[in-house]
């Protein structure tokens, strides 16, 4: 059969155009961003007219999803594990409303924290709306999974969520696909109330969710994605939730592991499975990506069953991915002895490009600040964020997408002059905009550098909501014009830069510094393509 | 047939390129395959790895156990090295000798091919050189992935194959460049593992 090769992210794409999958909504956030690039760059659902924008931020993104399915259509909303705390206020209500058309959550967790600022695990946000979650150990699975994501959501009138993990989103694998189906005709919900979350409706649809949750416990406990696969050795129990599969795996080459193993893909967690471990078992051990989600639930808050292993008590390290290494020592094997590393080996953290316009902001801003002292910048979530490295250690803050700004305004409330926030264009319209507000509001003392490279450079170079409209945007929403300044970030202009900086910075009030200068990134691959059309025109 | 092989370099080296050729190669071949590759915020000039995994049965991890690897490819030296740890006991270590150069406490460059000569199983090249006298030092991993052919399991042709179907789009003068690449490094290894 021909197989696609396909990153876990490509396939979940994939899965959607094939699957009848009439739009999807997200903003970039490794590791999620190629689901959505993979159906922009698609033909196919070119053809098939999918929607597939990238929203201003996951809520928006989400909201629009939720919207498609109230149409009576499928929709899929991507994001990585921190966009679901952005989106968190419409998953969960979501849960009440219930979707009409085909809903699926895709939220894609960072253990180790690869690209991100936590390693929450999105599992917790799932068991919170009480919504079927589905967690796939493979490719495959995370492209059959789409599939039956719809159809569970259809049939049982609920958003499902599908949670992978950066090492199945970024890892390639063989895929078959499964037959195309249509996409939904328009359809209003049956109940045209069944969406509208007044007090008097919620609780009733609050309690439809409750009753449910049978239903949803049944699918799970008949789901092909969950299996108990018998073993001979009774002195312990495996519980290998998704990825978690594969290591245990990895470490019996010929994929016959003596213990008895429930696999848990689809959760409610599967209970007829797991009381059928635990009571053949004298011990149960748990293999998870992320929080030890199942090892507590089973573990009980007195913890007076039998002996259950994994990330809490030690068996396996509370934090960061698995491995192949990890759990086999949680297994008992020997584990080979490994070559050190040479102590000469140098880190080589990730820096700003050569050329990067965030650079000279950079330098220019160190310079205005040099009168003040360190420890006045607040900054926010992007490729700036880099400049807390050497050579440049210019921000004290990354914390959540937008708090650059509100944090500099606290801090301004509480008399430290000057704050300054810094700011990415694409982070400013995904949750900037309305600190900015609060601030104009209380005209409070703050300089607002926004760093505008035309793009979302950080995932790559993704077009910015911002694009063209920051400066209407600060006018609109009341910053005085004539501390709306706009500066190119350019070495030859570092002495007329930094003398607009240290006016603003002195200024008592808001103050917006629009630094703008196309991503170099993106303008070098706009003038390659630029280079070979011209030269596909002369031939 | 089992090859697990680790891709080492700094983001922008081109390491995903030479993923793609083994990978395309790799299925046409028949084999089973497993990638994982790193993107986002390392990719801005930081350390990046890629663990690629080809069999004849099928592939349980996405990531290969350490102590396992059959090899690790590099176009960086000191990067080379970083992996060590994955490296199994009959394993080869396969790398460029010129360094990237974007930190400040870079080591001195012969202590690096020092530790790289310290081990039983290498082939160290100036890939830059070669592909420079080929054309352009951008096929530099594709020299390194030619030195690492003679270690990998699927017949030349096939990733000869390969790069005619991934640089078709881009132009004949890239296929030829690449295809002389790939020959040049094999040509260095041969002569190389030999000694």
């Amino acid at each position: 059969m021909h197989k696609l090769l396909l990153l876990g992210d490509e396939a979940i794409a994939q899965a959607g155009i094939d699957a009848g999958m009439s739009g999807i909504f997200a903003y970039p956030g490794t590791p999620s961003t190629e689901i959505t690039e993979y159906v922009r760059a698609s033909k196919e659902a070119k053809t098939k007219g999918i929607a597939a924008n990238w929203a201003a931020n996951e809520k928006t993104a989400a909201e629009q999803a939720l919207g498609m399915s109230y149409a009576g259509k499928r929709a899929m909303t991507c994001m990585k594990h921190v966009g679901l705390n952005v989106a968190a206020d419409v998953f969960l209500n979501a849960a009440i409303t219930g979707a009409n058309g085909g809903l699926i959550f895709v939220v894609a967790d960072d253990p180790s924290m690869h690209s991100s600022q936590n390693e929450q695990d999105s599992r917790v946000y799932g068991k919170f709306a009480m919504v079927p979650i589905l967690e796939p150990s493979n490719q495959q699975e995370a492209y059959d999974m789409v599939h039956d994501g719809f159809d569970i959501s259809e049939k049982l009138q609920v958003p499902v969520m599908l949670r992978i993990t950066t090492r199945l989103a970024h890892s390639r694998a063989g895929v078959v696909r499964k037959d195309e189906r249509p996409q939904n005709q328009f359809k209003l919900p049956e109940d045209l109330r069944q969406f509208i979350l007044l007090p008097a409706i919620a609780r009733k649809r609050y309690q439809l969710l409750l009753d449910n949750q049978p239903k949803f416990q049944k699918l799970s406990e008949e789901s092909g994605y969950n299996q108990y696969i018998n073993g001979d050795d009774h002195s312990m129990g495996i519980i290998a939730c998704g990825l978690a599969f594969n290591y245990l795996m990895e470490n019996y080459p010929d994929r016959k592991v003596p213990y008895p193993v429930v696999k848990v893909s689809q959760y409610p967690l599967p209970k007829q499975h797991i009381e059928k471990l635990y009571n053949a078992c004298d011990k149960i051990l748990v293999l998870e990506e992320g929080y030890p989600v199942v090892e507590e639930m089973l573990q009980g808050f007195l913890n007076h069953g039998k002996k259950i292993m994994g990330r809490l008590d030690g068996s396996l390290p509370r934090t960061g991915e698995l491995n192949p290494n990890h759990v086999g020592k949680a297994l008992g094997f020997p584990q080979p002895e490994i070559a050190e590393i040479p102590s000469l080996v140098a880190k080589r953290p990730p820096s700003l490009c050569k050329g990067c316009p965030h650079a000279d902001s950079f330098i220019g801003l160190n310079e205005a600040l040099e009168e003040y002292g360190k420890g006045r910048v607040f900054s926010d979530i992007g490729c700036y964020t880099l400049s807390a490295l050497p050579p440049y250690e210019s921000i004290n803050t990354c914390v959540d997408m937008g708090a650059s700004i509100t944090m500099a305004k606290g801090a301004a409330d509480a008399g430290m002059h000057p704050a300054v926030a810094v700011i990415g264009d694409s982070t400013f319209t995904h949750s900037g905009i309305t600190g900015l507000l609060d601030a104009v509001n209380d005209n409070s003392n703050i300089t607002v550098i926004i760093l505008d490279n035309a793009t979302t450079g950080m995932t790559g170079g993704q077009p910015s909501s911002a694009f063209e409209k920051i400066d209407d945007i600060c006018k609109g929403i009341g910053v005085e014009e004539e501390h709306i300044r706009v500066i190119k970030p350019l070495r030859k202009q570092h002495e007329e830069n930094t003398n607009i900086l240290k006016e603003e910075l002195a200024y008592k009030g808001v103050s917006v510094i629009i630094a703008r200068r196309e991503c170099i990134v993106t303008l070098n691959k706009r003038m390659r393509q630029k280079f070979k059309d011209k030269q596909k025109s002369t031939t | 047939m089992k090859n697990d092989i680790i891709l080492a370099g700094v983001g922008g080296q081109g390491i995903l390129s030479i993923a793609a050729i083994i990978g395309y190669a790799a299925v046409q071949s028949g084999l089973y395959l497993k990638q994982a590759e790193v993107h986002g915020m390392s990719q801005r000039g930081g350390d990046v790895q890629s663990h690629l995994r080809l069999s004849s049965n099928d592939i349980a991890s996405d990531l290969i156990p350490e102590g396992k690897a059959d090899m690790i490819i590099a176009v960086e030296p000191m990067e080379s090295l970083r992996y060590l740890p994955f490296l199994g006991p009959e394993g080869w270590l396969i790398t460029n000798t010129e360094p990237f150069v974007n930190i400040p406490d870079y080591p001195d460059k012969e202590d690096v091919l020092q530790e790289i000569r310290k081990l039983p199983r290498h082939v160290a090249l100036d890939a830059d050189t070669i592909a420079g006298e080929i054309g352009t030092k951008k096929a530099a991993n594709v020299v390194i992935l030619g030195a690492a052919s003679p270690f990998i399991d699927i017949p030349f042709e096939k990733l000869e194959d390969a790069i005619r179907f991934l640089f078709g789009k881009k132009g004949e003068d890239l296929v030829d460049i690449n295809l002389k690449a790939l020959r040049a490094g094999r040509e260095v290894a041969k002569k190389d593992a030999v000694k």
